[in-house]
């Protein structure tokens, strides 16, 4: 039974029904498993859907399981950082944003042709082998000779080599949920080339590493099998293996209506500050070169934010005071190559100089710019 | 000074009791001879027992050791990501203490009880083990010690980040230590007004309604804004009301107006990143004698005009607007004043006058004011300069505009009518010496050279520009040529370059 649940939503509000939400739709259902599409493909709803549902739903005498893809986006790890596992500069250039989820874990690639499935239940019942039985299962039916099984790490491995799925959770006080990838049928040359660090050399940091790994899509293996077959698939290899009678709801998560709060978290994960900001503090100790001039450049960043900035330049090349102004225009401000260009151009307004020496400000700057 | 309390409790709580005696008080010799040995039968130097429990705030409170609980899936050992608390900090049960990761698992772990946090044991990325303890929380007196499995509640309480110390409980309206207080003193929490987010009841607002009830004196509770005084309480700052009330006639007693008592914090932060750029561009510009010049603009011609063009800039894929041909009018004006287009160095000894007429555009981001330029106008035709104005809006909006595109300006427009306003009083950016602000266009009646009312497409300029180096009649003449070309746009085709 597939319910379009914004039907459903005119006519709770028809019946003037004021406080009705989700939750209490929910638990009006009285079903014990419930089955959720979304209907969004943007990386900041769907992550609030996720915050969402273990906030005000309960969960101590019902499981959920939620199915998503989003349109392409890098999501980082909860205690990543994205210098070191991606290829900013790349990502800009297509457009391609970067999310950071609540989860831990390493950072992985989404685009239309990636499921994500995420396993809500309460801390008691948190059983991530479990949940990945579902999935191989759901395959297996699928297509029997499928060769993928899961591993001790969690992942989901093809053919004993490739992996088709990684994994991620979060434990709160009294719920807990679970999500994975599948790789269906994604793009993999960008795949590989945005989750290829331009500046991991040169950053020293205790951030969670990824563990990068050969990956391979369902797809490639059998052309027949698509994201929505394998999603009905695991939809109701999910209702087999707990023994659910779960429908499948469709829900929207930009309705503020419905999930009160939500438009908030979806801000709250599109900020600076949490996006970057929320990186574990690491060092960056790089060597530019600038007019067949080697600078060195040495910073620390904590909270996202310069804390301090040290560069060696030759004296004859620029005026130490004037490095000294440079720097401490950086200091403080966020390690953003944006937020940096601004302070630049303002000192370059406001800092007298000759043009040749304003042509070196300006490669410098380039050169900072770069690492960012 | 002797120490020795006398308790009557658990034997259990009153070691704890006394340990944190001993942690607080520095009398040796008594500390060993306090220790628990015969715990029911310590008596206190009289006199001093009433006051020990009333005023003493440091010996009273015990100190619980909260461990790390177990976490599920057989997991022995975590590494500490993030503190969200730090020693002093206030917080209360449910709040979030700290972020930890095992295995790909990021796990809140949440404070079991209300009280001050008094030790960390664990630096960032080091390892926790579990059952081992993580913090110290000193709470108040009396405070039984919270369940060791974590309590179900239903609906959850919130797992968000909790950057504030604030939950966000949502049908729960109380947590457990509120719903106990209020009871223990048989309030109905429907009747009590919750202050806390989304009218949550807090600790406070129980006190406040038994206050209320029994007319003592409150102090008013942190994190509120203005929060009306209970009507039977008076205000600290004015205790002698009471008195006062007894005293009037019973009959008509004159209405005590209660004063709204505000509570709120000023809220200090540091200067930086884009507010930084701004400070110190516009203190430097403060050094530029600056004289206003104001005219008014009859874009009807204009408009007439860029209708016309519009879908073939579209079928180009450009979104064509007003500002490239305000753009390029001012680069023609720019060749017959090239003053406009000039700077003048530290010591005001030399103007230099650019080559290029790189032309800023004062753009409004989410992060705030930028100046993007278009270089080389003097060589741009005005479809090249909308493409790359659309080029600018993208990079602006992506939050993506880099140092080449924001440096290099020798004049700067802002189409600050964009958003609203007529006339503005704009501030040069050095080392530039003018700047000119667009007010919004409006249509108003306005005589043509028939006498007759007609409707005017009318804008208003606002120049202004640097007195050391430009006096008010080349401002004029300047602004007046680059209105005809407005007024006028097909005069622009005949100097275009």
């Amino acid at each position: 039974m597939v319910l379009r649940l914004s039907n459903r939503a005119c006519v709770l509000s028809g019946s003037a029904r004021l406080k009705s939400t989700l939750s209490t739709y929910f638990d009006e259902m009285g079903k014990a498993g419930i089955i959720l599409k979304s209907a969004s493909t943007g990386i900041f709803e769907n992550l609030a859907l996720e915050d969402w549902i273990p906030d005000r739903v309960d969960l101590q005498n019902r499981s959920m399981l939620l199915l998503w893809r989003n349109s392409p986006v890098v999501v980082i790890g909860r205690h990543q950082n994205p210098w070191q596992e991606c290829n900013l500069p790349l990502m800009r250039r297509l457009g391609i944003p970067l999310a950071r989820r609540r989860s831990g874990g390493g950072t992985v690639f989404h685009d239309f042709g990636n499921i994500n499935m995420t396993f809500f239940t309460s801390k008691k019942k948190y059983d991530r082998h479990r949940n990945l039985k579902v999935v191989t299962s759901a395959l297996k039916a699928l297509r029997p000779d499928l060769d993928v099984a899961a591993t001790d790490r969690f992942d989901i491995l093809l053919n004993g080599h490739y992996k088709i799925s990684g994994t991620a959770a979060k434990l709160g006080r009294t719920s807990a949920y679970h999500h994975c990838t599948l790789l269906c049928s994604v793009d993999r040359s960008i795949l590989s080339s945005v989750l290829k660090s331009n500046t991991s050399e040169v950053i020293k940091s205790n951030a969670t590493p990824s563990v990068p790994s050969p990956v391979k899509n369902l797809l490639d293996v059998d052309p027949t099998l698509d994201s929505n077959t394998i999603m009905d698939a695991i939809a109701s290899q999910y209702s087999n293996e707990f023994g659910f009678d779960s429908p499948v709801i469709t829900v929207d998560p930009t309705h503020e209506g419905l999930m009160p709060g939500i438009h908030k978290m979806a801000q709250d994960l599109q900020t600076w500050e949490w996006i970057y900001g929320r990186t574990p503090k690491f060092s960056v100790c790089s060597s530019i070169v600038v007019d067949d001039v080697t600078i060195k450049l040495d910073m620390d960043i904590k909270n996202g934010a310069v804390g301090q900035c040290a560069m060696e330049i030759p004296e004859n090349w620029l005026p130490s005071e004037m490095v000294n102004e440079f720097t401490s225009t950086l200091n403080g401000s966020n390690y953003c190559p944006n937020e940096t260009a601004v302070l630049m151009a303002a000192f370059m307004r406001t800092v007298s100089m000759t043009a040749d020496v304003a042509e070196k400000i300006h490669r410098l700057c380039a050169g900072v710019v770069s690492v960012m | 000074m002797a120490t020795v309390i006398t308790v009557r409790a658990p034997f259990a709580f009153l070691r704890r009791l006394v340990s944190a005696c001993l942690h607080r008080h520095c009398c040796s010799t008594v500390q060993t001879a306090c220790f628990v040995s015969r715990p029911h039968s310590y008596s206190l130097i009289a006199g001093q027992q009433h006051r020990f429990f009333r005023t003493s705030y440091v010996a009273a409170r015990p100190i619980l050791q909260f461990k790390l609980s177990d976490i599920g899936e057989g997991i022995m050992e975590v590494t500490v990501k993030e503190w969200y608390v730090k020693e002093g900090d206030k917080v209360s049960q449910f709040d979030s203490i700290c972020e930890v990761q095992s295995d790909k698992a990021s796990v809140t772990i949440t404070s079991r009880y209300d009280g001050i946090i008094r030790k960390l044991y664990h630096d960032v990325d080091s390892i926790a083990l579990v059952g081992k303890p993580l913090v110290d929380i000193e709470t108040e007196a009396g405070q039984v010690e919270g369940p060791q499995e974590d309590v179900v509640e239903t609906p959850a309480m919130s797992q968000e980040e909790h950057t504030h110390q604030e939950i966000k409980g949502h049908k729960t309206q109380a947590t457990p230590a509120v719903r106990r207080l209020a009871m223990e003193n048989n309030i109905k929490l429907s009747e009590v007004i919750g202050t806390g987010k989304d009218s949550r009841i807090l600790k406070e607002d129980i006190l406040n309604f038994l206050a209320r009830q029994t007319g003592a004196i409150l102090l008013p509770a942190p994190f509120q804004e203005i929060r009306p005084p209970p009507p039977a309480a008076v205000a600290p700052s004015a205790p002698a009301a009471k008195p006062k009330e007894k005293r009037s006639p019973p009959s008509i007693p004159t209405p005590v107006i209660p004063k709204p008592v505000f509570t709120g914090k000023d809220h200090t932060e540091p200067i930086k990143g884009f507010q930084k750029a701004m400070v110190k561009t516009m203190s430097a510009a403060l050094k530029i004698p600056h004289f206003g010049y104001k005219d008014e603009v009859d874009l009807s011609q204009l408009v007439r005009l860029r209708s016309e063009l519009k879908g073939l800039a579209e079928s180009r894929g450009v979104k064509l607007s007003y500002m490239p041909f305000f753009i390029k009018a001012a680069s023609l004006g720019l060749l017959h004043f090239p003053i406009f287009n000039s700077s003048l160095d530290e010591n005001c000894t030399n103007i230099t006058y650019k080559a290029a007429h790189n032309i800023g555009l004062a753009m409004d981001t989410s992060q705030g004011l930028l100046v993007p330029n278009v270089k080389n106008v003097q060589m741009l035709s005005v479809f090249e300069i909308a493409v790359e104005l659309n080029r600018l809006q993208t990079l602006g909006a992506a939050g993506q505009l880099g140092t080449a595109d924001l440096t290099g300006g020798t004049f700067t427009l802002s189409n600050i009518g964009s958003i609203g306003g007529t006339y503005a009083k704009p501030v040069i950016l050095p080392p530039e010496v003018a700047i000119g602000a667009l007010g919004k266009i409006q249509v108003l009646p306005r005589f043509n050279h028939k006498g007759e009312v007609v409707k005017a497409h009318i804008v208003n300029v606002s120049w202004s520009a640097d007195h050391r180096i430009i006096d008010g009649a080349t401002m004029c003449r300047f602004s007046n040529l680059w209105r005809s070309y407005l007024e006028n746009p097909a005069s622009m085709v005949l100097d275009l370059k």
